[in-house]
Formats: C-alpha cells, sequence, structure tokens
C-alpha cells in the first residue's frame, strides 16, 4: 500500500467513525438535552409535564418548610415577577438557604416543580448564571450585586 | 516587604521571558552559539525569578501576613498549616503564579537536562517555552497580581472555602497543573520541531518522557479530584461529566492519544505530522481548561467565584496560541517527509485507530462540553448536558478501543496477521465469556450494561496477560526462563501492562458502581435502626465538638454486616464559622468489594438528623484502577531506554547519531 492511499483509508475510517460519533451525538441530544427555566419562562411558556427541565432563582424569603424533619422540602423559586412551588424529597445542599441563587433538575405538572435534584454550588457567593441572567430579565439584577 | 520582592520578582521573570524568547530564536534562525547559548542560562534565571515571587507568597500564607490582599481574602490564622500552604494555590491568582512556575521549571528541565540536544533545537523550545511563559506573566501582572497590599490589613483573614480544606484537594490542583503545563513541553517541542522543518525519531525520544510524566500527574490529579468530589461533597458521585472535570479529561483523552503516537514516531519514524498536531491539540486543550476554569463561561459545580475580564484574557492567550500554532502547522507540516512504511494491520496500524478513537472519543467530550455555550449565544436557550449524554456517545465511542486494546500490543510493527493475533487470544475470549455469563447467571435479569462492563474489562485483562506471557513464552520455554525473562523485561513493557490492566480494574470499578449502587435516604433519632441490603446501621448518638476552625456534629453509627459488627462511622457536619458555611465529611468504610458511605444532614428541631447511606460496589476499583495506570506511567518513566541512547533496530540509520538526555 502506497503513502497516499494508506493516509487516504485512515482519513476515510477516521470520517467514519466521526460520523457515527455525530450520529450517536445528535441522538443523544434529542433525549438528553435539559433546558432550562426561569419562574417567568414557567408562567409564560407550556413545558409539558413529561420534560426533564432546569429552573432556577432565588429562594424566596420564608418560603422554606420541611417536612418529616427535613426529608422533604418545599420551598418557592422567584425571579420577582414569577415564582414556582418547589417540593423536593431528600437532603437539600449544605448551601442551601433562603434568599440565595438555586438551580434545580425535575419535572413541571403546570403548577408544582417536582425536583429530583437541587444543584449545590462549592461558594456561598456564587451565583448560577442562569440565575443571574433570569433576574437580569426581570429587571431585577443590581450591579454589584454578585460577589466580586 | 517580601510581598514587593515577590512582585518585582514577577516583573523581572516578565522582561527575562522576552530576553528568553528573542534571543535564542534569532540565535538559532542566525545560527550563531552564542546567541543560542543564551537560551539555558535565560530559563535557569527565569525559573529562579518565579521561584522567589512564590516563595514570598507562600511566605505570607504561612506567616499570615494579612497586609496582602490575596491572603487575607483566602487564609485565616487559625487555618492548619497544610491548608495554608495549600491556600496559595486554592485561589485564582496564587494558582496563575503556580502556573508558571511548573512552566518555568518545565523551561529550566529542558536546559538543565538537555545538553545533547541539537543546539538549534534546544533554543527554540526553550524559547517558545518562555513565549507561553511570557503571555502568562502578562495576565498575572495585568491582571491578577497576588501580592496587592490591603491598608489598612484587617485583624484576620476570610478563610479558604472549607470545602478545598482537605488534603485530597491540597494536592489535586497541583498535580493536575504538573500535567496541564506538563504538556506544555510537548508543544515547544512540537512548535520547534516545525520551526526546524524536521521531525526524526530522536526527537520523539525527548518528547515522549516529558508527555508521558505530564500524562502520569494529570492521571494523578483526575483522581484525586474525583476522589475528593466522592468523599468530600457528600453526594456519592465520583464523576459528573460536570464542564471542569471535562475541561481536564480533554487533554487526558488527546494526550493518551499522543503518547501512542509518539512511540510510533520514536520505534518506526511514521506518523510524524499527526503527532505534531496532536501536540498541539493537547496543549490547546489544556489552555481551554485554564480557560474554562478561570472565566467561570461555562455554568459548573464546580465554579467559583469568577471575573469574566480575565477570562478575556485567557481567551485571547488561547486564540492566538490555537491560530499562530495550527497556521505554523499548516505552513511546515507538508514539508516533513513521510517515515517508515506499514499495512493496516500491524502495530502501527492498531496504534492508529488508537489514536483515531481517542480523539473522536476527545471530539464528543468537547461538544457535549461547549454545546450549551454555543446555543446561548445563538438562540439563548440555557441548556445543560448531563451524564446520560456522555453515556451515549461516549462509552459507545470508546468501546472499538477496548477490544482493540487486547489485539494491537499483539500486533508486530509493520506487518502483521490479524488471525495469528486473534488465535493467541482464545484464553482471553474464554475469561471474557465465563465473566460475562456469571453476571447473567448472578443477577437473574441483569440489565446488558453490567455484562458488557466487566465482559470487556475481562476481555482487556486476558489480553494483557496473554501479552506478557507472549513476551516471557511461557509455557514454550522451560519454566524458570520465562521468569528470568520476565524479571528481564525493560520498564516500558511493565508499564504498558500496567497501565492497561488499570484500564481493566477501573471499568470494573465504574461498571460496578453505576449499576449497583443502593441508596437509603431517612431521619433517624439516636437509637433508630436503618436497613439497606445486608447492612444495619445503628444511630448510637450525634456529638457537637470543635474543631481547630470548626464546629462539628459528629454521629455514631454502629454498622452491622449479615447481622455480625462490621465498623462504627462518624460521618461529621461541620460550620466553619468564617465563611459561615456548612460541610458534610461523608464517613466510608471500604473494602475490596465495595464502599458503605454515609453522610448525616442538618438536624431537625425535633432531634432527628437525615442520615443518607449508600452501598456502592467496586468503587476501590475506581481509584486503584487508575492508581496502576499511573504506576505504568512511573513504571515506563523508569526505562533506561528512554533516557539514554537506545539501541536502534531500525535498520535506515536516523539522521542523526540517536541523541538522547545523557544528563543523569
Amino acid at each position: 500500500m502506497t503513502p497516499k492511499r494508506r493516509r487516504l483509508s485512515i482519513v476515510l475510517i477516521g470520517l467514519a467513525m466521526l460520523g457515527t460519533a455525530a450520529a450517536l451525538v445528535l441522538t443523544a441530544f434529542e433525549d438528553n438535552l435539559v433546558f432550562f427555566f426561569s419562574p417567568t419562562d414557567l408562567a409564560e411558556k407550556d413545558v409539558g409535564a413529561d420534560r426533564r427541565i432546569r429552573i432556577g432563582g432565588m429562594v424566596e424569603d420564608g418560603s422554606w418548610k420541611k417536612y418529616e424533619e427535613g426529608l422533604r422540602s418545599e420551598f418557592v423559586v422567584t425571579d420577582f415577577q414569577n415564582a414556582v412551588k418547589v417540593v423536593y424529597r431528600g437532603s437539600l445542599p449544605d448551601l442551601f438557604r433562603e434568599g440565595q441563587g438555586v438551580v434545580a433538575e425535575g419535572k413541571f405538572n403546570g403548577t408544582v416543580f417536582t425536583a429530583s435534584e437541587v444543584l449545590a454550588k462549592h461558594d456561598e457567593n456564587y451565583m448560577p448564571r442562569e440565575v443571574a441572567d433570569a433576574l437580569k430579565k426581570s429587571g431585577r439584577w443590581k450591579e454589584g450585586e454578585e460577589a466580586k | 516587604m517580601i510581598a514587593e520582592i515577590g512582585h518585582y520578582a514577577l516583573v523581572l521573570a516578565f522582561f527575562v521571558a522576552i530576553a528568553q524568547v528573542v534571543v535564542p530564536m534569532y540565535g538559532a534562525a542566525r545560527r550563531d552559539a552564542a546567541l543560542m547559548g543564551f537560551a539555558a542560562p535565560a530559563a535557569s534565571a527565569q525559573f529562579l525569578c518565579i521561584s522567589i515571587a512564590f516563595g514570598a507568597l507562600m511566605r505570607a500564607y504561612i506567616t499570615s501576613d494579612f497586609s496582602v490582599a490575596n491572603v487575607a481574602q483566602n487564609s485565616h490564622s487559625l487555618k492548619p498549616l497544610l491548608y495554608k500552604i495549600s491556600g496559595v494555590w486554592g485561589n485564582h491568582e496564587g494558582s496563575m503564579v503556580f502556573w508558571v512556575l511548573i512552566l518555568a521549571l518545565f523551561g529550566f528541565a529542558v536546559a538543565a537536562f538537555g545538553r545533547q540536544l541539537p543546539d538549534t533545537l534546544k533554543a527554540r523550545v526553550i524559547s517558545i517555552q518562555g513565549l507561553i511563559g511570557l503571555a502568562f506573566l502578562g495576565f498575572i501582572l495585568l491582571t491578577s497580581n497576588p501580592f496587592e497590599r490591603l491598608d489598612p490589613a484587617p485583624l484576620d483573614g476570610r478563610d479558604l472555602n472549607p470545602l478545598l480544606q482537605d488534603p485530597g484537594l491540597a494536592f489535586h490542583p497541583p498535580m493536575l497543573y504538573i500535567g496541564y503545563v506538563g504538556f506544555s513541553l510537548a508543544f515547544s517541542f512540537a512548535m520547534a520541531a516545525l520551526i526546524e522543518g524536521r521531525v526524526d525519531p530522536a526527537w520523539a525520544r525527548w518528547v515522549r518522557p516529558w508527555t508521558l510524566a505530564a500524562w502520569t500527574f494529570l492521571t494523578a490529579g483526575i483522581t484525586l479530584g474525583s476522589w475528593w468530589a466522592y468523599y468530600e461533597l457528600g453526594w456519592g458521585g465520583w464523576w459528573f461529566w460536570d464542564p471542569v472535570e471535562n475541561a481536564s479529561f480533554m487533554p487526558w483523552l488527546a494526550g493518551t492519544a499522543l503518547l501512542h503516537s509518539a512511540i510510533v514516531v520514536e520505534k518506526r519514524d511514521a506518523l510524524k505530522a499527526w503527532t505534531i498536531l496532536l501536540a498541539i491539540i493537547t496543549f490547546s486543550l489544556s489552555l481551554m481548561g485554564t480557560f474554562l476554569v478561570r472565566s467561570g463561561i461555562l455554568t459548573s459545580v464546580h465554579a467559583f467565584a469568577v471575573d469574566p475580564e480575565r477570562g478575556l484574557f485567557i481567551l485571547g492567550i488561547l486564540i492566538v496560541a490555537v491560530g499562530g500554532s495550527l497556521t505554523l502547522f499548516a505552513i511546515r507540516a507538508p514539508a516533513l517527509k513521510a517515515g517508515g512504511l506499514f499495512v493496516p494491520v500491524s502495530r502501527e496500524g492498531g496504534l492508529v485507530l488508537n489514536n483515531l478513537i481517542l480523539s473522536v472519543a476527545t471530539v464528543t467530550v468537547f461538544i457535549g462540553t461547549l454545546y450549551p455555550l454555543f446555543l446561548d449565544a445563538m438562540t439563548g436557550d440555557k441548556v445543560s448536558v448531563g451524564a446520560p449524554f456522555f453515556n451515549a456517545t461516549f462509552v459507545p465511542v470508546m468501546i472499538p478501543l477496548l477490544v482493540l486494546l487486547a489485539i494491537g500490543p499483539l500486533l508486530p510493527w509493520k506487518r502483521g496477521n490479524l488471525r495469528a493475533a486473534v488465535e493467541k487470544l482464545w484464553v482471553s475470549a474464554l475469561f471474557t465469556v465465563v465473566v460475562a455469563g456469571g453476571i447473567l447467571v448472578l443477577e437473574e435479569g441483569a440489565p446488558l450494561a453490567p455484562v458488557l462492563g466487566f465482559g470487556f474489562a475481562a476481555w482487556v485483562a486476558g489480553g494483557v496477560v496473554t501479552e506478557l506471557a507472549e513476551r516471557i513464552r511461557l509455557f514454550r520455554i522451560p519454566l524458570g526462563d520465562s521468569i528470568r525473562r520476565l524479571f528481564n523485561l525493560p520498564g516500558a513493557a511493565y508499564g504498558m501492562s500496567l497501565a492497561h490492566i488499570g484500564m481493566a480494574v477501573f471499568i470494573c470499578g465504574a461498571t460496578g458502581e453505576m449499576n449497583w449502587t443502593r441508596e437509603l435516604v431517612a431521619t433517624a433519632r439516636a437509637g433508630d435502626t436503618l436497613t439497606l441490603g445486608q447492612y444495619e446501621l445503628v444511630l448510637e448518638k450525634v456529638e457537637r465538638s470543635q474543631g481547630p476552625n470548626y464546629f462539628r456534629d459528629m454521629a455514631t453509627l454502629k454498622v452491622s454486616k449479615d447481622g455480625v459488627p462490621y465498623a462504627t462511622l462518624h460521618p461529621e457536619r461541620r460550620l466553619y464559622p468564617v465563611q459561615q458555611m456548612p460541610t458534610t465529611e461523608a464517613a466510608i468504610r471500604s473494602s475490596i468489594s465495595g464502599d458503605l458511605y454515609v453522610a448525616i444532614g442538618e438536624g431537625s428541631d425535633q432531634g432527628g438528623y437525615i442520615v443518607r447511606v449508600w452501598v456502592k460496589p467496586l468503587v476501590p476499583w475506581i481509584w486503584t484502577g487508575a492508581m496502576l495506570m499511573v504506576l505504568g506511567g512511573l513504571f515506563s518513566l523508569s526505562d533506561r531506554r528512554l533516557r539514554i541512547g537506545a539501541p536502534k533496530r531500525s535498520k535506515r540509520p536516523a539522521a542523526r547519531p540517536a541523541v538522547t538526555e545523557a544528563g543523569d
């Protein structure tokens, strides 16, 4: 086999593999992309009760209720224009607090968001970017509010 | 005063770097020995300056000099010494100083051990290394001065993020950085070779140990990070396919490909242009990792407070580095002479396939990591791409690599016989069938995933053993001779077997954890009993006490397994008052069959505690597998052939006598 033909066959194999990978990626995107919604988005758009989505905003002050000694929680996530009630079963992350930003993943049935996961951050001053953007959109973002 | 000296040393290092870039490069173009000779002392001076700066910062941390803003923001006088030291690289500014320190160290290493390198190559390598250093020193001085003063100085510091106050994380960043930055040397060598317009086996013999060293550290660094996330975050997960994790995983994948392709350049003088390209890509991915982590542009569980302007600066460096190096590659690579011939079924062919698969795998991780960013920019839609995506793309792409991993090493160089190789693997095939069948029988109606996972692990392990048996001619010569052969194998042979076996062990661990984990979340009061599988846990008490810089609630759980006392576990919940930050300290009981993982949550007013219990089979195999890979890297590095001139088997003599390092 000449070097030229060898190179050609390597390129062809590479392309075939990339094609396979592209097909895998596209199918995986179809099933596994999790879209992010702000409480206002939820109020305005129809998301479908079966779709896994992420929501984010601030945990409303005074909204956090605990049941079964903390095993089940209920809180309200707000972007100060709209709010959505979230229920969650399990242990909340260490840095979960009222008045702080939060991101939750789960399903929305039109009235209540059932979270399967509430995401933690390593740094208490950190504001999830989606939350910051959602707050900016609702006009409630104060410059300099983001620490550092 | 010391801080000012540190700052001054950084400025000095910046100007030394300018000289280190310009003078040797000009000298190499003019073939001026005196100017090229400037490279080594410049690299040494550069390393000295940055060491002084790093030392000054270290001193400020150890002595808790809170007049330095960086120390005040990230340290505290009560913090244990280890974390005062690790605090130096636990923050943005300090970590960048550490970055350039490692960069300069590698430049210095070339200067010190590269006496046998051709003069022009050495001068150019050091010059390029200096150029990378220059960019990052500029970044530090303009955007991230670690020596900025505070006036008045606060009485005490704001403390390091408590999650980072952990021995696992004290050593994770240095390891990771040595890995990341180590690839810079492969990059510098690639650039220098392109400028020279020549790549030969001697070049590869130079590049390979450095790449191997970087890869080994990166492997260790990623493993430490994963281990830390596993026990410190208290979520019981060890890999989240999080953007920041992916940022370190992509250079690892590309670096693994580079390691393998460099072997082909070294042994067979082929795949030169491809290897150069891989070196460029690997370091570019390292730079991109730094960018992703430092800019906070991607939402990540690992994201700390970040500054977009700094991100922009690193993005600039990234664009110039990638654009410049690829342009140079496009101009010069066609001139590289094609080397040794081989047919598709050969060791070379196997390694080419290895490279293709690893590259495609890197692409899938790349897409999954950057797609949210892309979509946000294009449509404003915000999405997250999680583990299911990577399980559906990365994993199937990697499966052919596992099949190949057993076959490739059995193929001879140049021209192989696939049938002969496959026939040698009958033991391995038998083993695979037994293991996969065993899983099917043990677990009635077992899903496909564990059957495949353990099956492939068995295939890989069988392949490694077969390859070793072939090497020592087991059962074909007297056993004693075989054993003698086994002890006389070169380090690289052990290295390969260890790393590949590590892969098999790792797959077992990952498969076990992903498929057989069981979880229990419940509230418990003192005296309550929880049951999960074979385990029975009794919550005896929860006590409050005080650590050096935190308060803690420590639980005592008596665990019995199948009714027999098994362990006493002490999960903790800590509160670090300086940052008002709670952390979870999980208690883990490890055995070869798996981990029992217990974490407690906040206590309620009624005296109950949330207790989370996981039974996680085979988790220690994950770390063991990764450590075997690291060990494999170390064994390979110890191979004498990498350090002194290797006897050349090739009939064609290399263009130059086998020049390699003889520094030690």
